[in-house]
């Protein structure tokens, strides 16, 4: 008797072990979804939407969605496309994601995002922050200018590195990331440019210093592969991306 | 369109300017006898980047300035590259750094120039200045001598490409970073541009030679038109050669005396003072040993090419001999010499990219240097319309905190403004307003190549609205080009 696991993704099988949510799933069946602050390392989070499917007809984020024998999920519909575009412009509008000058460019999943999707116009009217830097660590430097809330340095400073280095403090369009120190300067923190916290953050947020624009266009990360191709060769297969 | 002022003078406005780099404007002041008194170029050119550089890491500048620009681009790069190569402690940089760095900046030469020659100045000299509109232009060059047209546009491709070997992308790459470089050149990619370096070759001396006929045919007019007596200044070589990556700065006065030499750039406000007028955007660079009012001085192609002491590539150097003998020096000493110089220079760039081409260290490994970090860097080199100067301060966590840029054009702007005043009292003083009149005041300022607002690059036709207003305030002439 065959006792496989699957759900229907845009009319397509894809097997899943209990425990894994649609995302994992996907991913590790070599279907992608669009998404931003999932990260297969971390806890799912959500908040980004990016990864919006329909469900038995039904809107839920991927990456918090239990995968279930018999779900009929759709993904690479005109619809969603539209409302992934619409929250990427979103997500542009509301930092300075100034590509051209902006040394994640070609490494920066929004941008890859933006190309993915095909967003080809703002959208909506920018909010050109004004957020100073914080350079006062000697390694590592903090551009909150183009934060998008993904959480995952959080998640990473606290699950991996286990310093609690940042948080999202603040509500609704005030919401923003922190520095958890009395003075709030990244200097003041226990952070090293080698924690994990440093290396995932999607965008131009948390930044080693001295080796902007290091890497030669052609050679940069999306340079090589577009997002879809990275984001299938990073997800973890079978029983090694379930989240317990 | 024209307006009358408190003291009774008349203004003629040009408003814009067509095929230059960006938007400009030409006032001419006219007193109650329809004298020409005074001649202004306004140029829009606040672009603010010396503000929002403040705050931001200094690695980050020379990819950030260089969007001043689209036309130039590289110029800006590599003059804050070679800022922050002081901001780094990397004095010295590898032989590969600065051979790839040399390769996209005389890369950049190439394109330049041919842009400007072939596609902005050159109907002007071949159709002449009173040419009809609708034919004085690319389309008109382009059914007129479709081959030189061509040609043109094959130069200025070639010139693309080097730069985007050597910086990544054709326009706005990254291939400069503080102590040295992102990248070298593949044997692969040196070989793609050894195709076709002796066809460039060839064009940019049939473009040298083309000039000087024009020039032959047309010498009492080029000679005299819009001719200025200016000091000069200019990076050189320590062997006083053409150099226009390196060197130290020399400035000459028009009567031909040395005022300083091999002065090193990193003190250049030593040398070179800016004087600030309400009504531009722009400042005044001026000598300081002269003063604000007689210390204003030219610089791009004719300068440099009138102020080293050779050019170290025979074919260009051949050339530039030509040059300055031609009329007893009268090429030499007239604003439209400075096409020729240009070509001149075009022949070198070419000369200088095929040497690079076959050295070897574009080859190596060692791309980047660091020292001890300093907190002023001031990076100069001789972009294409002339000297650019980047000074930058960078605090002890690594963002700016200061900025000034000294941008070609705005060396030249009051060199400008001088042409402008000798054509316009030649051409229009008392005269009406033909369109063929005004395209001599827009053919005097495309000499110096001016890059105007650095962004909003404008070739063809544009609206043109011309008004000359008498005394009592009619209107006595109105020329209207619709864009």
């Amino acid at each position: 008797m065959n006792t496989r696991l699957s759900f229907l993704l845009d009319g397509a099988e894809v097997p899943f072990t209990p425990g894994q949510s649609v995302i994992q799933a996907a991913l590790a069946a070599g279907r992608y979804i669009p998404h931003l602050c999932y990260h297969p390392e971390f806890t799912p989070h959500g908040s980004c939407k990016l990864c919006t499917v329909r469900a038995d007809g039904r809107p839920a984020a991927a990456c918090t969605l239990p995968a279930r024998a018999g779900l009929q999920v759709d993904s690479e519909t005109e619809e969603l496309r539209a409302l992934r575009r619409t929250l990427v412009q979103m997500l542009f509008a509301e930092g300075n994601h100034f590509c051209p000058s902006c040394e994640k460019s070609g490494n920066c999943v929004l941008q890859s995002l933006g190309y993915d999707l095909e967003v080809h116009t703002a959208g909506f009217r920018h909010f050109f922050l004004d957020r100073p830097v914080d350079a006062s660590h000697p390694d590592i430097l903090l551009d909150f200018n183009r934060c998008v809330l993904c959480r995952l340095c959080v998640r990473a400073s606290e699950e991996v590195d286990g310093k609690g280095v940042f948080y999202l403090g603040g509500r609704g369009v005030q919401r923003r990331l922190l520095v958890s120190s009395e003075s709030g300067r990244l200097a003041d923190t226990d952070i090293a440019v080698t924690d994990k916290a440093v290396e995932v953050c999607p965008v131009g947020v948390i930044l080693r210093k001295h080796v902007g624009f290091a890497v030669p266009i052609g050679r940069r990360r999306y340079d090589v592969k577009p997002l879809r191709e990275r984001a299938l060769e990073d997800a973890p297969r079978g029983e090694e991306g379930t989240h317990g | 369109m024209t307006e009358p002022t408190a003291d009774g003078l008349r203004r003629v406005a040009i408003d814009p300017l067509t095929r230059v780099e960006g938007h400009g404007k030409v006032t001419l002041m006219i007193d109650h006898v329809g004298r020409v008194v005074q001649a202004r170029l306004h140029i829009v050119e606040f672009r603010g980047f010396e503000k929002f550089v403040q705050g931001r890491p200094y690695w980050e500048a020379p990819v950030m300035v260089q969007r001043l620009c689209g036309i130039c681009p590289v110029s800006h790069h590599l003059a804050a590259a070679k800022a922050m190569d002081q901001i780094v402690g990397a004095h010295t940089l590898t032989p590969t750094a600065e051979k790839v760095r040399r390769l996209m900046h005389y890369g950049q030469i190439l394109q330049s120039h041919a842009l400007h020659f072939f596609h902005l100045a050159s109907p002007d000299l071949l159709f002449g200045f009173d040419a009809e509109p609708a034919r004085r232009n690319l389309s008109g060059l382009i059914a007129a001598d479709p081959e030189l047209a061509r040609k043109g546009i094959e130069l200025r491709r070639y010139g693309q490409e080097v730069i985007r070997v050597t910086a990544g992308k054709r326009i706005h790459g990254t291939g400069a970073i503080p102590g040295g470089v992102n990248k070298n050149v593949s044997r692969e990619e040196r070989d793609e541009l050894r195709k076709d370096i002796y066809r460039v070759l060839g064009w940019c001396l049939e473009a040298v030679e083309r000039v000087r006929q024009l020039y032959d045919r047309h010498a009492r007019l080029f000679d005299r038109f819009g001719t200025i007596a200016a000091h000069q200044l200019c990076l050189v070589r320590a062997d006083g050669a053409m150099d226009l990556y390196h060197g130290g700065l020399r400035a000459r006065t028009r009567e031909g005396r040395t005022l300083f030499d091999h002065v090193d750039y990193g003190h250049y406000w030593e040398q070179i003072g800016e004087e600030v007028r309400p009504w531009s955007y722009m400042k005044f660079p001026y000598l300081r040993a002269l003063g604000p009012q007689d210390g204003w001085y030219r610089v791009g192609p004719l300068a440099r090419v009138n102020l080293c002491d050779h050019i170290p590539t025979p074919l260009a150097d051949h050339a530039r001999r030509v040059f300055l003998a031609y009329g007893g020096g009268s090429a030499a000493r007239a604003t439209l010499g400075t096409h020729w110089a240009r070509m001149i220079e075009l022949l070198h760039a070419a000369e200088v990219i095929k040497a690079l081409l076959d050295d070897p260290d574009l080859q190596g490994d060692e791309l980047t240097v660091r020292g001890q970090p300093q907190e002023r860097g001031v990076g100069v080199l001789e972009a294409p319309r002339g000297t650019l100067i980047h000074h930058y301060r960078v605090n002890a966590e690594g963002l700016i905190t200061r900025c000034n840029l000294i941008v070609s054009t705005t060396h030249n702007n009051q060199a400008m403004n001088e042409t402008l005043l000798a054509v316009a009292r030649e051409h229009l003083d008392g005269r009406e307003l033909t369109e063929g009149l005004l395209n001599h005041l827009e053919v005097a300022i495309r000499a110096y190549d001016p890059c105007l607002s650095c962004a909003t690059h404008a070739l063809g036709q544009m609206p043109l609205i011309v008004e000359l207003v008498g005394p009592d305030g009619a209107v006595l002439g109105r020329v209207q080009r619709d864009g």
